[in-house]
């Protein structure tokens, strides 16, 4: 007689308790439906550019198909090196400060893990992107939420960290512009936490995957900030802005000890970012600028739009100012984020993400990812205006707004 | 301006009111503009690109290349101008090299094209020669690929 295994029983708790992703139950409603317009895609509607293509079966032709040093090609790191220290003014070591990961997700994971001891506690806002507190808690650490909310435009302040403060603090999170409110994060509320951070000890990990796609004033590099980039793990990549998500490469930078201790897990879990990959990332850096640009050019004329069709809907929607998400408020529909994304898919065929998935601070939100076809963004908003009027039961709501819309934006919708 | 340009090339039916939108101004003043940059013909006209090979049209069409001798005191423009005016002619470009002008044009069957350059064009004053390039196949015309099979292969939802 076999005994049968018992395979929940298996499982690392650590593992098991993770909850369930709240996205995935859509994947089960959408097949079978037909004509569904999806603003729940958190990435960029680009293929990758053909350059960055075209350099990379050429690679492949000439035979790169061999792994790399567990640090990733140096002329890669060579040259985030330069890119960095050319848009924010911080120099890091290609040699021993920079490492290539398997996109900011593993960045996440290893600086996560390198860091926390049993017991330490991961500051994370709320909403923000999915891993962050799974990942905490998987490198044996414990995440503290941090709630922000629309009439703050989902920043963190130093208010809301040092509230949070305990003997047991060892990291601040920071995601910004972020996923999923498309908010930015002002330069005096950095420098603030910057300053909570020196006097705590505090590390920063820092994920600025959205950097680039910042319309409204200019992006705040966090290990730019005084005395910053010694307590900075700066994690960024080439997924959203150069729109290669599926290449899976990106890079981790920041203390020399610390790179190293990040690379003694990679090299034993990845050996190496793939090499393809990270061909197309040099591609991206050396000759992406014009193409990259046209394309935040296009999200940036795209985010307007959204923010309109918002006002015209009457749903309350603090200004994105990032990424590419926008964030409006369900809440007088009567409906719960949940039920709104579910029953929007079911009468209108239009997909968003219930504000929920973020965290609990998301609640009565919706996600909305602009990265779409203009003739699809209509088509959404028109279906989601006949959905909204609905349920309110009202002509036009009478909108209020968190803030102004920023009439100047940075202008890179230009690309002449 | 050139923004309003670079959104109604990419797209000729984006209404004033969506373009307004995307650019943060109001529809009167974009429709206004739009108004007069037709009226000073920077607009040219608007189009639909169609693929008429899918259709399974014969339509034909070739490039042709020309050299002639320019005109005194008008230059290339007045050839150009008599080779333009044909309504079966769809471009015409000054060139710098071997040749002056090139010239496409589209007709019904490649009879016509052939009786179109030696009847009407080689033998037109001031042209010295022609040569005659018949299209097999386009793959991308006014920057849009003509089969393009990357449409979007994104999972529907992600986080
Ligand atoms: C805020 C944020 N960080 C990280 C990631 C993952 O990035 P990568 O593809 O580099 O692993 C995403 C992807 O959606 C994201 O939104």
């Amino acid at each position: 007689m076999t005994l049968k295994t018992n395979w929940a029983e298996m499982v690392n708790p650590a593992v098991r308790d993770i909850a369930p992703s709240g996205i995935r139950r859509f994947f089960d409603l959408v097949t079978e439906m037909k004509d569904i317009i999806s603003l729940g895609v958190g990435e960029p509607d680009f293929v990758t550019p053909w350059h960055i293509r075209e350099a990379c079966v050429y690679s492949l032709e000439k035979g790169y198909t061999m792994y790399t040093s567990n640090h990733g090609l140096l002329e890669l790191r060579e040259e985030i090196s330069r890119d960095v220290s050319q848009n924010y003014k911080v120099s890091y070591d290609p040699r021993s400060e920079i490492l290539i990961t398997v996109g900011v997700s593993e960045g996440l994971d290893l600086a996560m893990r390198a860091l926390l001891c049993p017991g330490d506690e991961v500051l994370v806002p709320e909403p923000s992107y999915v891993s962050y507190a799974p990942l905490a808690v998987l490198g044996g650490g414990k995440p503290v939420h941090l709630k922000t909310s629309a009439d703050n435009g989902f920043q963190l302040t130093a208010d809301i960290v040092e509230k949070a403060l305990t003997p047991r603090t060892k990291i601040i999170l920071l995601g910004y512009p972020n996923n999923p409110t498309g908010a930015t994060i002002d330069r005096e509320h950095l420098l603030d936490i910057a300053e909570l951070a020196r006097a705590h000890n505090l590390i920063v990990i820092s994920d600025e995957i959205y950097d680039k796609l910042t319309y409204v004033g200019e992006h705040t590099c966090v290990s730019s900030l005084p005395g910053m980039r010694e307590r900075t793990i700066l994690l960024n990549g080439f997924s959203k802005s150069y729109a290669m998500t599926g290449w899976r490469v990106g890079y981790a930078a920041g203390n020399s000890d610390f790179i190293a201790a990040m690379t003694k897990i990679h090299q034993y879990s990845m050996l190496c970012a793939p090499i393809t990959a990270q061909v197309a990332a040099l591609e991206a850096l050396r000759n992406g600028q014009s193409e990259m640009r046209k394309m935040i050019a296009q999200y940036s004329r795209r985010r307007r739009l959204v923010v309109d069709a918002f006002r015209e809907i009457g749903l309350p929607c603090f200004e994105p100012r990032g990424a590419f998400y926008a964030f409006p408020d369900i809440r007088c529909t009567g409906l719960s984020s949940d039920e709104f994304a579910v029953e929007l898919l079911k009468e209108e065929k239009v997909l968003v993400v219930p504000g929920s998935a973020f965290g609990e601070q998301g609640e009565g939100f919706v996600r909305c990812a602009y990265a779409a076809s203009v003739k699809d963004l209509m088509e959404a908003f028109k279906r989601i205006g006949n959905f909204v009027r609905r349920r309110t039961g009202r002509g036009k709501v009478v909108t209020f707004y968190f803030g102004k819309m920023e009439q100047k934006d940075n202008e890179i919708r230009k690309t002449v | 301006m050139k923004e309003i340009l670079e959104l109604l090339e990419t797209d000729a039916r984006l209404t004033p009111g969506q373009i307004a939108a995307i650019l943060g101004k109001n529809e009167e003043e974009v429709a206004g503009i739009i108004k007069d940059l037709e009226r000073k013909n920077i607009i040219n006209g608007y189009f639909t690109l169609i693929n008429w090979d899918k259709l399974g049209a014969e339509k034909v069409s070739a490039l042709i290349e020309v050299k002639i001798s320019p005109q005194r005191d008008v230059g290339f423009d007045a050839v150009a101008e008599r080779i333009y005016r044909f309504p079966e002619v769809r471009s015409v470009r000054l060139m710098s090299g071997a040749y002056d002008l090139v010239v496409m044009i589209e007709g019904g069957t490649m009879k016509e094209i052939a009786h179109f350059v030696s009847f009407k064009l080689a033998s037109m004053e001031y042209v010295l020669s022609t040569a005659t390039h018949f299209v097999l196949k386009t793959y991308k015309h006014h920057g849009t690929i003509v089969e393009d099979g990357e449409d979007d292969r994104r999972q529907v939802i992600v986080p």
